[in-house]
């Protein structure tokens, strides 16, 4: 088994997060997910409210004023691998233990 | 499996919130003591990967997607705190960016996905993990086992929450019985996506991974 560098590791992981959100996504399923399809067989769908910030720019994992889908949706995507790889690795960051001497 | 506003009414939303703020501490605490400084990137990118992984909706049945949660394969990789916390992230980035959640159904959707999933299949992997041999395959059918049964928990989850605050009528019953019945299929594409990451981690860093003993391995030697 061959053991990679943190680097690459990190690069790798990163890499591939975005050419999943960025492109693939754009072949997602559109069909309603599970919750979403129960609460359409069961009939309780009707008491659902749209979303606060359904009109956002980023609503609906699409970028507004974006025409072509594709674009859209992988856009949308890039934009939320980089956001939450600001927000988890800064998070994380500051969780970690403070004296890693200590079991290094 | 993000609940929209609507569903559950505010003061069991509210409790639930309540609940998962307790939890969401609680889990800060236990990944300051789990995380070094070399799994705290790996806990980050899993957030990351999970975010991607989730726009990715794949069909189940006809007319019905499902999409990874990721609580298992996160706690495999980092640890049940910081799977908690990493799933908090994304949940959070995906109601408030891109409207995907309800706002004041958050704290359900939380308690659904980033505390019962991470917690249930984190008790199904440590249960596996005693029964079956110390090897790295048999890591992964652990984690393809607890990712199996981590999706219908969450959903039974919601369950539970539409039975103490639903705001339409129908009966739980019938409730339960769709919910789990979906989620069990979703749960298997959730089980197959889990043990493939996993391996992947495993054959490239597996000393970074949470679940895999490291005294197993002779060639990662850490003092």
């Amino acid at each position: 088994m061959m053991k990679i560098s943190n680097r690459k590791f990190f690069a790798s992981a990163i890499l591939i997060s975005a050419i999943l959100a960025g492109g693939v996504s754009f072949y997602a399923s559109s069909s309603p997910d599970g919750l979403e399809k129960v609460a359409e067989d069961v009939g309780f769908i009707e008491t659902a409210k749209d979303h606060s910030f359904g009109d956002f720019t980023l609503a609906d994992y699409g970028f507004k004023g974006l025409e072509n889908a594709r674009l859209s949706v992988g856009f949308a995507g890039l934009i939320g691998v980089a956001a939450t790889a600001l927000i988890a690795l800064g998070l994380f960051r500051f969780i970690q233990k403070k004296s890693p001497n200590k079991n290094q | 499996m993000h609940i929209p506003d609507g569903f559950i009414d505010i003061p069991t939303s509210a409790a639930f919130a309540a609940a998962s703020a307790v939890a969401v501490a609680g889990a800060v605490k236990g990944a300051r003591k789990q995380l070094s400084e070399q799994s705290a990137p790996l806990a980050g990118l899993t957030a990351v990967f999970i975010f991607a992984v989730q726009m990715l909706n794949f069909p189940v049945a006809a007319g019905t997607s499902g999409h990874l949660i990721g609580a298992a394969l996160a706690m495999v990789l980092v640890g049940p705190y910081a799977a908690t916390l990493a799933l908090v992230v994304v949940l959070i980035i995906q109601a408030f960016l891109f409207a995907d959640g309800g706002l004041t159904a958050l704290g359900l959707s939380i308690f659904n996905m980033a505390v019962i999933s991470v917690w249930v299949s984190f008790i199904v992997f440590m249960i596996l993990k005693k029964i079956l041999p110390r090897t790295k395959s048999w890591l992964v059918v652990a984690s393809f086992i607890s990712a199996l049964i981590s999706v219908p928990a969450a959903a039974i989850g919601f369950v539970i929450q539409y039975a103490i605050g639903a705001n339409a009528t129908f009966s739980v019953g019938t409730v339960l019985n769709a919910m789990v019945g979906t989620h069990i299929l979703i749960g298997i594409g959730e089980a197959i996506i889990t043990a493939l990451t996993v391996s992947a981690v495993l054959a490239s860093r597996s000393d970074l991974v949470f679940g895999w003993d490291r005294k197993n391995s002779q060639l990662e030697i850490r003092s």
